[in-house]
């Protein structure tokens, strides 16, 4: 079987507008929740959000692209502009290997349905701007970077709520492993920080108003972020052969369905997918040093993660560190999984263990290790990214140093 | 033709083909102007705000329907004729 590496990274999150600076906020545990700025943050319950700060559209593009990129889109070519660089691949070369791109995001270009719903229903506007469609829909993100990178080969969008990242990563990764293709740009996106997106959040009442604490015993619900995060995947003998600088190896992947409930999580469904892909991996329990959890900070999630965690990994869960960068950046949604797995990046290469910053209090539900409030040195040699969505669809990741 | 009419449609076309509005002449066709299938609805967006008219207009049909965008000459008699309308 063809082996799948990473080669290129590049985010836009609330922690940086670069992998530097998110890795230096990742082992500096900075958090970038703060109070949200959004239009009618007034009429709103929930005003705490990690948002991405002094970002300046007009100054990454130009009239005509602002007025056909939603901020997810916007936030989706930043990051593949940092991958694709980083990467040092050239247009030509994507355009001849015939690469492709899958990114992941669950609500796509809300911000243009929030502003176009505004101008209808509210100022009574006869019409909208007719770019409305192009603008808003769930693909838009990866066709734009399809078209700015000559990425012919199979492109789409995946939505699986908070697991769309995780979905699309894993399906760019078996792209390559069963040689559809050699390169792949993959991650995810996510803008829902308006009005509309956090009203809507609102209503479940699993938000908390102060801040992300995950598997803290007095954690109160979750926090919303956005931004995005993009990778270059490509075929091993490619990468080596044309010199390529490894970030990773992307070694197993796996996906399980609940099948049970729309918004409670499930252990067996979570255990299926985290043993699933440690099976597809071919690597022994105790070579994960370090699990960047789901983690959202509701009560139910982290009980439920961490005891699934320990039905798989057993006597080896007392060894394992396991985070949640959910707690500095937010919870991305259908972006979290492309923006948490640079965490897992972070501890391969340079053995940094991002912490679970706000953890006050040991929660016997979540008695591992946590890596609370302060980063880590160790060096480990494989990790592993769970993405549990609503709707009870999972999907795990795992990565080795190379 | 009814030149405050024109004037404003002139600057709206110029502003979407990012031109000089001196470039647009009446018998300048959108296709000469550099303004594809896009910035062709924008376009018309962009004039119906401003004269606050709506437009009947499908991009499916240019030819049959009632607002002739042959030429900048065509798009403006048009529009002023909608905009009498609007008066009526």
């Amino acid at each position: 079987m063809r082996r799948v590496v990473i080669t290129g990274q590049g985010t836009i999150n609330p922690l940086g507008k670069s992998v530097t600076e998110t890795s230096a906020a990742f082992a500096d545990g900075r958090c970038g929740i703060g109070e949200l700025d959004i239009r009618d943050v007034d009429r709103l319950t929930v005003k705490v959000g990690g948002q991405v700060r002094n970002f300046e559209p007009d100054s990454h593009f130009d009239r005509q692209e602002l007025a056909l990129y939603d901020r997810f889109t916007q936030f989706a070519i930043i990051a593949a502009d940092e991958a694709v660089d980083t990467a040092g691949l050239s247009r030509d070369e994507f355009s001849r290997s015939g690469a492709g791109i899958v990114l992941g995001t669950a609500g796509g270009g809300l911000n243009t349905w929030d502003d176009s719903y505004r101008k209808v229903y509210e100022e009574k506007k006869r019409r909208v701007h007719p770019f409305v469609v192009p603008k808003l829909m769930n693909n838009a993100a990866a066709s734009n970077i399809s078209m700015k990178y000559d990425l012919i080969g199979p492109s789409f969008s995946v939505s699986t709520a908070c697991s769309s990242s995780n979905h699309a990563i894993g399906l760019a990764f078996q792209m390559i492993r069963t040689g559809m293709t050699d390169i792949m740009l993959t991650g995810g996106s996510e803008s829902t920080l308006c009005f509309g997106g956090v009203k809507a959040w609102e209503g479940l009442r699993v938000m908390s108003n102060t801040a992300c604490r995950p598997f803290c015993a007095t954690r109160n619900g979750m926090v919303q972020g956005e931004g995005a995060a993009v990778f270059v995947l490509e075929e091993f003998e490619y990468a080596k052969r044309r010199g390529a600088d490894i970030l990773a190896e992307v070694s197993g992947f796996a996906m399980s369905s609940d099948a049970q409930d729309i918004v409670n999580p499930s252990k067996v469904g979570a255990a299926r997918a985290i043993s699933g892909a440690l099976r597809d991996s071919g690597i022994a329990l105790d070579d994960i040093g370090y699990i960047n959890a789901h983690g959202t900070g509701t009560t139910v999630n982290d009980r439920t993660e961490c005891s699934a965690i320990r039905e798989v990994f057993g006597a080896a869960a007392e060894t394992l560190m396991l985070s949640s960068t959910k707690s500095m950046h937010g919870h991305l949604i259908g972006g979290t999984g492309a923006v948490e797995l640079l965490a897992c990046i972070l501890a391969l290469r340079h053995g940094i263990i991002a912490p679970t910053i706000n953890h006050l209090q040991f929660d016997p539900d979540c008695d591992l290790d946590v890596v609370p409030n302060e980063a880590r040195q160790a060096k480990i040699r494989a990790t592993m990214s769970n993405a549990f969505a609503f709707g009870g669809m999972n999907a795990v990741l795992v990565l080795r140093s190379i | 033709m009814d030149q405050a009419v024109a004037k404003r449609v002139i600057e709206l076309i110029a502003e979407q083909a990012l031109i000089d509005v001196d470039q647009v002449k009446l018998d300048s066709t959108p296709e000469e102007l550099g303004i594809d299938s896009l910035a062709l609805v924008e376009s018309i967006f962009a004039i119906e705000e401003s004269f606050d008219i709506q437009v009947p207009f499908n991009a499916n049909e240019q030819h049959g329907s009632d607002f002739d965008i042959s030429t900048v000459g065509t798009i403006i008699e048009a529009v002023a004729d909608l905009v009498a309308q609007k008066g009526d």
